[in-house]
């Protein structure tokens, strides 16, 4: 018992680290940010402030905020998942589109079930066309050998184009640059239904999903054998190859779970929040935000949750940022400094060139006397 | 190193508490002004617009929709605000934020039918204007505009008949619904009336968004000795336009002027569809206190559509026809059709 408690203290302490290290760097990147604001000639105080009053400012911009993070969550989940395993799968925008217009058909085509079952198919069917359309790219890897990275960007456009092929064609509302709105049993449940504060968001159930998917992604890849072994195909794929661990196997299976996660993003998308597709004049971002999301998180689910936060704030926020005069590129500025300082891992560069420096001198001192 | 490194801090710190301090100066400069501009008479108008994805700078209805409202701006001194939406997705909760913070919120294109609905509802006192949203809404404060496309077709359609040597001319259209019906229905119709021996060559490429299948289109026709050719299909025009290059053919353009897509100045002229007006119209009732939910069309007598000639192609006997035919249908001479059962009873009207 007491073993126990010391290990979650210790378990808890160096979580904490793992975070300080992108929270300093998302700090610095806002004061960065502020510089940038100052320089196009705008107050940062202003800026900031209606960042937070536009994400944060009362329930249904909050409610709002979290329709953002739902897709956020679920494709950095995707992301990170992929890169357990050593894999780069830049190709959850497709796996996003696919699993989105995929749901759109189950959501209409099968009028008539009953809610529930109808609601989880809808989902279910999303997130398997994601899972197939990621799959194609890891059997491709597994098999052949050809890269990732390259097939899934391949593997992107056609799922835009497909998608828009679908919604121009069979799936089309007749005389209109859309689909069919999906059927009311596919629709997840939305808050304004029962609570009045968020009466005018969209935000549904599918936020739950999120969070328990980053438990489900965070139990798999930490807790089972599976998990071990995508795992340990990502540190060295040669040595768990000789340790009796499928390197194939694993990739397609790691690329399965990682684009459902996505398509499950996209199924959500439609079943929560548009009730049907667009035809996309161009990728929806929500993929490639992905990346960011994960990298930010350190490709560790509750970080993920965390930095799908972030980004959903900044995105939302940003809109406002734009009513005061502030420019819509400075949240992407925002953005990729932030990027920039925890990818490069500043931050910890800095820190442990302190340690060193410090360690050094000690050293010195010691051997001087 | 630490050394240099709390030095670098110490600065940056200096540095960021120096703007600091002086940021919030603009925000106890701005209420200074407002006691002057209060004539307590007059209310406080305040109106803006949100952009679809294609942002400000698309040189297209977003950046003329935008054009309207600054004029609008100029002249109530008002300084209109915009938000331009990144997602497609973002068109519900954008136009709820605008609605937030403006009396009257503009917004372009059909794909805001939803978005429209939902913050009409959300913020039953603030007033709406809506361009191309072809469903009357019935909403008490939404205004929707929408444009006589068929007139300024059949203005094109006289200029392209009038133009024709082979009697052949083209249609090709985006997608085979009642709106882009209108477009075709009008050219038809100011064809038949100036050369009732010119055939008129129908096609629809299935989309708005593919260059390629509209050269292909554009290039069939001319094979069929079509030498004029009108577009109605949004991005598929621009490869109607380069078949028009390459073949030496005539295209005209559609919704703004796109004498400039054509590098061999190819384009005759452009059916033009003023969004600007739209938008200045619904900002001018929503100012002269004369707003009103529901449709309102305009056509050539209020501008809103109508031909331009920025490749200075057109003869003065072109314009002449054009301008008599304007001036027909202005006076109800003329009745041009909407439908295609409508077009199926058009008589042509010949003016002199």
């Amino acid at each position: 018992m007491e073993n126990r408690k010391s290990e979650l203290i210790e378990e808890i302490k160096k979580n904490a680290k793992e975070i300080s290290y992108p929270l300093i760097a998302i700090i610095i990147s806002f004061i960065a940010g502020g510089f940038l604001i100052y320089a196009f000639g705008k107050s940062p105080m202003v800026a900031y402030k209606s960042l937070i009053q536009g994400s944060l400012g009362d329930w249904n911009k909050f409610g709002e905020t979290l329709v953002v993070v739902t897709p956020l969550i679920l494709t950095g989940l995707s992301v990170a998942f992929a890169y357990k395993c050593g894999l780069f799968n830049i190709g959850a925008e497709g796996q996003f589109i696919i699993g989105s217009i995929s749901a759109v058909w189950a959501g209409w085509a099968f009028n008539g079930l009953p809610p529930v079952l109808h609601v989880f198919l809808t989902l279910a069917v999303g997130a398997a066309a994601g899972g197939i359309w990621a799959g194609i790219v890891g059997w491709l890897k597994a098999k052949v050998g050809s890269h990732e990275v390259i097939n899934s960007i391949m593997m992107n456009y056609i799922a835009l184009n497909v998608s828009n092929y679908l919604t121009m064609t069979f799936l089309n509302e007749e005389a209109k640059a859309f689909t069919h709105e999906i059927a009311q049993s596919a629709k997840l449940w939305r808050f304004a239904e029962a609570f009045a504060q968020f009466k005018y968001s969209r935000l549904n159930i599918g936020i739950f999903i999120a969070l328990a998917a980053a438990l489900i992604a965070y139990y798999i890849l930490n807790k089972t054998v599976r998990g071990y072994e995508i795992r340990a195909v990502g540190y060295n794929p040669h040595a768990s190859e000789y340790g009796g661990i499928s390197i194939a196997k694993n990739i397609v299976l790691t690329m399965v779970i990682s684009g459902m996660f996505s398509g499950l993003a996209g199924a959500i998308q439609i079943a929560g929040v548009q009730y049907r597709a667009n035809n996309l004049f161009g990728f929806t971002g929500y993929g490639f935000d992905g990346i960011s999301v994960a990298l930010v998180g350190n490709n560790h689910p509750i970080g993920i949750v965390l930095s799908g936060l972030l980004f959903g704030i900044l995105q939302k926020g940003g809109s406002n940022m734009q009513l005061n005069g502030i420019p819509k590129e400075v949240v992407g500025i925002i953005q990729g400094i932030i990027i920039l300082f925890v990818a490069a891992n500043f931050v910890r560069i800095v820190f442990d060139k302190i340690k060193e420096n410090r360690h050094l001198k000690q050293k010195t001192i010691r051997e001087g006397k | 190193m630490l050394k240099r490194v709390l030095v670098l801090l110490l600065v940056l710190t200096l540095v960021f508490a120096g703007f600091t301090g002086c940021a919030p100066q603009p925000a106890p400069t701005e209420p200074t002004p407002q006691p002057t501009p209060t004539e307590p008479t007059k209310p406080v108008l305040s109106f803006g617009m949100v952009t679809d994805v294609g942002g400000l700078g698309d040189q297209s209805f977003n950046d003329s929709a935008w054009a309207g409202l600054q004029k609008a701006g100029t002249e109530l001194s008002v300084e209109p605000k915009v938000l331009q939406s990144t997602k497609q997705d973002e068109y519900v909760p954008n136009l709820g934020s605008l609605a937030g913070t403006v009396d009257l919120s503009v917004a372009v294109g059909f794909l805001f039918e939803d978005a429209m609905k939902t913050a009409a509802d959300q913020y039953g006192d603030k007033k709406f204007g809506a361009i191309d949203i072809s469903t009357d809404l019935a909403k008490a404060n939404v205004m929707q505009v929408n444009f006589k496309e068929h007139e300024g077709s059949f203005l094109v359609g006289v200029i392209a008949g009038m133009t024709t040597k082979s009697n052949v001319v083209g249609f090709v259209g985006g997608m085979d619904f009642p709106l882009i019906q209108r477009f075709q229905v009008g050219f038809e119709a100011g064809v038949a009336s100036v050369n009732p021996k010119a055939k008129v060559l129908v096609n629809y490429t299935g989309a708005f968004d593919n260059p390629d299948k509209g050269k292909e289109v554009a290039l069939t026709q001319f094979q069929q000795k079509a030498d004029v050719i009108f577009h109605a299909s949004g991005a598929c025009g621009i490869g109607v336009i380069q078949a028009a290059d390459e073949k030496g053919f005539w295209a005209i353009g559609v919704d703004q002027d796109q004498a400039a897509v054509s590098k061999n100045n190819k384009v005759l002229c452009s059916m033009i569809k003023r969004v600007d007006v739209g938008t200045y119209t619904i900002a001018k009732a929503y100012a002269d206190n004369t707003f009103k939910g529901g449709v309102v069309e305009l056509g050539l007598k209020e501008e809103g559509v109508g031909y331009s000639d920025g490749g200075n192609n057109l003869t003065p006997e072109l314009k002449e026809a054009a301008e008599k035919y304007k001036t027909a249908i202005i006076e109800g001479k003329v009745v041009v059709p909407v439908t295609i059962d409508d077009m199926k009873a058009f008589k042509p009207v010949e003016i002199k």
